[in-house]
């Protein structure tokens, strides 16, 4: 079994700002033990990996490895064909439904084709997540107009999904992601539609969360992405290889 | 409680995170509309019914005809003793022989006016209208057969009942049509419900992805389907009501359709409806919802 353990980075402003707490105890978010995925045909297997909270990982690997089944199984939308997957020390495949929606409201999602309500302005979809969990204001969580500052979003609050760029686009789902302060984000390929100068901001925008505490885990193919962050955060980078995951080398 | 407090309370959110789908709209307002309009009319239709079982029925039960057909040369003797045994009888308030004159009114629709009814062999006629506490109907057959040979006791049975079973049939229909237009709304809710689940699958998923529970979704289609067929099946039940309004009353017996109306406690049914068709409504697409929901993971 792979366990790494780090201690977050934090950084009092943002915290106060975000109302985050600081985790002085190492906490294991998701931990997978021989996790097996088959869409009729075997995709992973024996997943052992455990991933605690404050982390920072890369997931890497060609095209169709299970990069993005990886994900899902962590935010509860596929459950494993064998094996146990734990999610906030919560077996995932015993989890009833409004519990799965429970949970993934302390899990925020990036996807590469950021799924946004194309009738609702760019504010209503950041704040979607906190109208859904039946909070009626939002004054118990982030401020709304602060967090799309920091995304550099304050200008196109009011534009519609499909009036953005590819970058506005990927800052808004990281708004959405964030905007319920939950304890894990993880992002599928998130610059994979967005230029080197946007990725970077992006990425920039993530290592920041991870100094909160926040444990963050993305999909990617893209190397420089890697090296660049790994400049600035301890990041490890897991590779899906013949159907499982290993730790890459020091080289990445 | 959190969808029943979705679909009440003023939360625009829930009512905005699906978008309004044209077509889906028009199906199920103008569908409710119509819906609407065809169950008042069948309501209407059953009343009416109602009404006119009861008027027959009251009308002819407390009557009956004394026919007399003797020979001519016994025939006033034998209206005597029949007029005599009637008089004797407990339970009749009255008893009338009816004119010359009336009986060739009666005779009239078949023959024309002015049939020379003195040179037929016509019986002599006798109304008879019984009191509240009614007489012995075997008890004066008896007592006329003895006395009064001739003499044949139609108390209108024979006429009254397939008159009331008919109306009651119509009344019966009337509600079925009710209930089958309800379960109409309820398949069509079921197939709308479906179609705007179907379409708005993308919806879902974001929904979802953001940790929308399965009744916090359900309640956001519900919401729209309930209130497009509430006001839907109040606009159906406002035109049913003005066409009923404007139809000929009852006095006017020449007319078709005439009596065809709301009386009384029988105008809150315009309430009703649109008040059964938001429950039927609700209930349907959110176990429609809940149930096609738990089916897509």
């Amino acid at each position: 079994m792979l366990l790494i353990v780090e201690q977050p980075f934090t950084r009092v402003w943002l915290q106060h700002r975000f109302g985050i707490k600081t985790k002085r105890e190492v906490l294991v978010v998701i931990e997978m033990e021989s996790v097996a995925y088959s869409y009729g045909e075997e995709l992973l297997s024996e997943l052992d990996i455990s991933i605690s909270q404050g982390s920072f990982y890369f997931l890497t690997g060609p095209s169709g490895s299970g990069k993005t089944t990886f994900l899902k199984m962590c935010y509860g939308s596929l459950i494993p064909t064998s094996g146990k997957l734990s999610v906030f020390g919560k077996d995932s495949s015993s989890l009833l439904r409004d519990e799965i929606a429970h949970f993934r409201r302390k899990i925020g999602v990036v996807h590469q084709d950021c799924q946004f309500l194309d009738h609702l302005n760019v504010a209503d979809n950041i704040a979607l997540p906190i109208r859904v969990s039946a909070r009626n204001s939002l004054s118990d969580s982030v401020n709304l107009k602060e967090l799309l500052n920091w995304v550099g979003l304050s200008h196109r609050s009011k534009a519609l999904p499909p009036e953005l760029s590819g970058g506005e686009r990927q800052r808004a789902a990281l708004a959405r992601a964030i905007i319920m302060s939950p304890d894990v984000i993880l992002a599928d390929e998130p610059t994979g539609n967005i230029d080197w100068e946007m990725s970077q901001r992006l990425i920039r925008l993530l290592i920041e969360l991870n100094h909160m505490g926040k444990t963050i885990v993305i999909a990617t193919h893209d190397l420089n992405l890697i090296r660049f962050t790994k400049a600035s955060v301890q990041a490890r980078v897991l590779r899906i290889s013949n159907k499982t995951v290993q730790l890459a080398g020091s080289d990445l | 409680m959190t969808s029943m407090k979705n679909i009440f309370l003023p939360d625009r959110y829930v009512n905005q995170v699906v978008p309004t789908n044209g077509f889906t709209t028009f199906l199920t307002f103008f569908t409710s509309a119509a819906m609407a309009f065809l169950i008042v009319f069948s309501l209407a239709i059953s009343f009416a019914a109602d009404r006119l079982a009861q008027s027959w029925s009251d009308s002819l039960a407390n009557s009956a005809t004394l026919r007399v057909s003797a020979p001519l040369a016994d025939l006033e003797s034998q209206t005597e003793d029949a007029l005599n045994v009637l008089s004797n009888t407990k339970g009749i308030a009255s008893f009338r022989l009816l004119k010359a004159e009336e009986q060739q009114a009666l005779l009239e629709p078949w023959f024309g006016p002015k049939v020379p009814i003195s040179n037929l062999p016509m019986p002599r006629l006798i109304t008879i209208e019984e009191d509240e506490n009614g007489y012995d109907r075997v008890g004066l057959r008896l007592r006329l057969a003895a006395e009064v040979p001739s003499a044949v006791l139609d108390d209108h049975t024979r006429w009254r009942e397939p008159l009331v079973k008919a109306a009651y049939r119509i009344w019966f229909l009337g509600w079925l049509s009710v209930g089958l237009v309800f379960f109409i709304v309820i398949a069509m809710m079921t197939l709308v419900t479906r179609a705007a689940l179907s379409s708005n699958r993308k919806v879902i998923e974001v929904l979802r992805l953001v940790g929308a529970t399965d009744q916090y979704i359900a309640a956001a289609f519900v919401r729209k389907f309930a209130f497009r067929s509430f006001f839907g099946s109040m606009l159906g039940a406002l035109v049913a009501s003005m066409t009923l309004f404007l139809l000929p009353s009852e006095a006017d017996q020449t007319v078709i359709l005439a009596g065809l109306r709301l009386e009384g406690f029988e105008w809150s049914w315009l309430i009703f409806v649109p008040l059964s068709f938001f429950v039927f409504t609700f209930l349907t697409a959110r176990i429609a919802s809940l149930s096609i929901l738990r089916s897509v993971t």
